[in-house]
């Protein structure tokens, strides 16, 4: 496939490496924040192809393996309401909720369906005016405007039996919130190509400066990371700096103007719980005023909900790249994909399931 | 969540409420919501999520970041911009 | 076997984690862990046998000095026509490919049908129609078979059962235990056709050139390979749960490693753009024609130009060799030179979207 095939080149993977091995003369440890980077980074193998002095640390890129526990046991009880038509993205069924998941429901005889696009979910509402169409609005800000566009769809075209449950992260705030931490011990960063796409990486530049650590905007196909490495260790060792662009194919300092608007129109900055994780306030997107006619969060009373998390599960640190997912007590023992404690090993984008699934429950 | 893949927009249909477009991923074809792409055009390929187009891919880039490739495995300098 | 389930609108199942649920899920059926756990620990432990305990694609059984292998398989595949065939072809193929995965020679076949009240005449026709043109295609012969009728809402349209009989030439013995360190393993033609063209034509993605079942018979393909070699270890073919899942059953009955090259695994464009679309891996995706094989490293080139040659072989590589180490596991070289883990899936898998 075009633009695909050329990034997945062993000769030019090599190239890179050559690079890095020729450039790298201390121990460097660098975070990426990006379910799609982790899971092709150990679906290729990329971090024992890396000289030992280049650290990789996954951070908390997965949006469904911080979706707060409250908002999935949110999500399980509107899904089991007869009146209900519960849609998401595929990942987000099998996260395991205080006590149940959207799987369940489905079995239980839930209407639970999987939808490739928010757009396919509205569609469902137009065809099936006598229910409710939930849509479970999950992701950071690749997603966010493709929601939007649905809440904004349905305001324009009346279709009231259409909502939302939104639970949207952004990514600058949480790259905060971990180097905020004393324990961290990251020098630099990989930011999430398509979260830039659409955000640009302006802001990222007001980061470098506060907390003296070099970015650079990285794609998804095993050579851009390995070059998004490279970029990063030249920077490291040439003690530059900067916010550099390797995806500049796909990512341009403004990102897009019209998604940017469209994002806010629909929805408006709120503090956010991220699972694992806790607090990071500014962290989260909420729907506008003008749109809470389309919030299943206040369309649904579904009563209190006391979310009960596995004390075994040390999501939180893995997210924050403060463990790798094989020195958790239970990693491949009491938690495996099938029998998940937390999020990150249910997720086909969590570190602990990309290790379990492309490691061994043995790995470390 | 990323995943976002290239394809090529084979035709495109501003005639409903939604900019449309018929796009080419490796030899499937999908419609795709080109709404945020205005400047987009007919055989250019675009970042496509989720059903919606988030960014035009830009070809010239893309030569250069290969470029640089080739020129890597000679002069062993990496790429930085 | 071709297991899809059906709801419009659900599309491909979630992969479920292994707890003990109270009830079938429809994950049981998807040819992974949960599948090959409800067999191993429910049910064949139950009627336990020497001829049933191996749990191969077939039983072999000895009747007064005649090797017979006996397989059956039951298909309720929806959509029932699909691109490259329908659920009779497949019941057909699965059946006489299971039978001659024993090293069998395909001869007899049964057909059970249960259809559903307001199945239409005119599709159970042409059903019946493709299955004997089928039989004729793979020179096996339909000998017996009944037909049910369930109410209206208890059946999905057409449920089919196949079994068959199979004589298994003297000297032939495939099995796990017969695979070594240093043996080629060897697939007849590209990954993922079945299950991309049935996701495809129930997701509604269109192709440029449609991509087709492989729904076929691997009778004559087997026939092939023995004529060049007599050192055959074990033949599977990949339907549900793909490559992946196969290999690793495989792995972990022999209890050797097996080792595979991502760049030498036939897969075409289109089944990789699918692929790539929905966040599938086409390790795990869906096959019915297609063949594994191990075989001797001295007989490897051979047997290639031997499969290469059979119609149902002309994609054929060696995508792999058998291994000392990490015995159980299968392990991979990937296209940038890493490594990484081949697991058995879960449950079935997921569109990814993140």
């Amino acid at each position: 496939m075009k633009y695909i095939d050329e990034y997945r080149s062993r000769e030019t993977a090599e190239k890179c490496l050559d690079d890095i091995r020729r450039r790298v003369t201390r121990p460097w440890v660098i975070m990426e924040i990006c379910g799609g980077q982790t899971h092709t980074i150990v679906r290729y193998g990329l971090e024992d192809l890396l000289p030992s002095m280049v650290s990789l640390v996954h951070g908390p890129g997965c949006p469904v393996c911080v979706t707060p526990l409250e908002m999935i046991d949110r999500a399980i009880a509107i899904a089991s309401r007869r009146d209900v038509i519960f849609t998401s993205f595929g990942d987000m069924l099998r996260v395991p909720g205080s006590a149940s998941d959207l799987l369940s429901v489905r079995a239980a005889g839930g209407d639970v369906r999987i939808v490739y696009s928010p757009l396919d979910a509205l569609k469902i509402a137009e065809e099936n005016r006598a229910r409710h169409v939930v849509f479970f609005a999950v992701g950071f800000e690749t997603t966010a405007p493709a929601n939007a566009a649905a809440v904004r769809e349905a305001a324009l075209r009346g279709i009231k039996n259409f909502s939302v449950l939104c639970s949207h992260v952004l990514v600058p705030p949480a790259i905060s919130a971990i180097l905020d931490a004393p324990s961290n011990a990251i020098q630099a960063f990989l930011a999430a190509g398509h979260v830039c796409t659409v955000t640009g990486f302006e802001e990222y530049f007001p980061l470098a400066d506060r907390y003296r650590i070099p970015f650079v905007v990285t794609g998804f196909e095993p050579v851009d990371i390995l070059q998004g490495i490279a970029m990063a260790v030249h920077q490291l060792e040439e003690g530059r700096i900067d916010v550099e662009n390797q995806y500049a194919r796909a990512v341009r300092r403004e990102g897009n103007a019209a998604a940017k608007k469209l994002m806010s129109e629909v929805y408006e900055v709120t503090d956010r719980h991220w699972r694992g994780i806790g607090l990071i306030p500014h962290s989260g997107l909420k729907l506008r005023p003008e749109y809470h006619a389309h919030d299943a969060e206040r369309i649904f009373d579904v009563g209190a909900i006391t979310p009960a998390e596995s004390s075994a599960c040390i999501a939180g640190e893995v997210l924050r790249g403060l463990k790798k997912p094989g020195q958790c007590p239970a990693f491949g023992t009491a938690c495996t994909p099938e029998h998940p404690l937390g999020a990150p090993m249910v997720s086909s984008e969590g570190a602990c399931a990309a290790y379990f699934h492309y490691r061994g429950s043995a790995s470390g | 969540m990323c995943l976002a893949i290239p394809g090529k927009i084979l035709s495109i249909d501003a005639s409903g409420p939604l900019r449309m477009g018929e796009i080419d991923f490796g030899g499937i074809r999908k419609e795709v919501c080109l709404e945020w792409v205005p400047e987009a055009e007919t055989g250019q390929y675009v970042i496509v999520h989720v059903g919606f187009a988030i960014g035009v891919l830009d070809e010239a880039e893309a030569r250069k970041t290969l470029d640089l490739f080739r020129e890597m495995g000679d002069s062993g300098m990496p790429a930085s911009e | 076997m071709g297991n899809d389930n059906s709801h419009p609108f659900t599309g491909p199942v979630c992969p479920v984690p292994l707890q003990r649920y109270p009830q079938i899920l429809l994950a049981h059926g998807s040819g992974g862990k949960l599948t090959d756990q409800l067999i191993r620990e429910l049910i064949a432990p139950v009627f336990s046998n020497p001829a049933l305990d191996p749990l191969h694609d077939g039983a072999l059984v000895d009747a007064g000095g005649v090797r017979l292998a006996f397989s059956t398989d039951s298909y309720v595949i929806n959509p029932i026509f699909f691109p490259g065939g329908d659920i009779g072809r497949l019941a057909v193929f699965g059946t006489v490919n299971d039978l001659a995965m024993c090293a069998a020679r395909p001869a007899w076949l049964s057909a059970g049908f249960i259809v559903e009240e307001g199945f239409p005449m005119e599709d159970l026709a042409r059903v019946v129609r493709s299955m004997n043109e089928a039989a004729l295609q793979a020179g096996v012969a339909i000998v017996t078979g009944d037909t049910k009728v369930v109410e209206r809402g208890k059946g999905d349209k057409i449920y089919i059962n196949t079994a068959g009989i199979g004589l298994v030439p003297g000297g032939r013995k495939v099995s796990p235990a017969a695979v070594r360190p240093g043996d080629a393993v060897l697939i007849n033609g590209a990954i993922g056709l079945h299950g991309v063209a049935v996701m495809s034509f129930r997701e509604g993605l269109r192709f440029s050139s449609q991509v087709e079942s492989d729904c076929a018979p691997l009778n004559t393909l087997v026939e092939d390979i023995y004529s060049v070699s007599p050192n055959v270890r074990m033949l599977r073919d990949p339907t549900r749960g793909g490559l992946a899942s196969a290999l690793n059953e495989i792995a972990r009955e022999a209890k050797r490693g097996i080792l595979l090259d991502e760049h030498a695994i036939p897969v075409t464009e289109e089944v990789r753009a699918a692929c790539e679309l929905l966040g599938l891996d086409p390790l795990y995706v869906a096959n019915e024609g297609k063949c594994l094989v191990f075989v001797s490293p001295g007989d490897a080139d051979a047997v290639l130009s031997a499969m290469r040659k059979n119609p149902a072989g002309k994609g054929s590589a060696i995508i792999g060799t058998v291994t000392e180490t990490h015995p159980g596991r299968v392990t991979m070289k990937t296209l940038v030179g890493g490594d990484r883990i081949v697991d058995m899936m879960s449950g079935e898998q997921l569109p990814r979207i993140c």
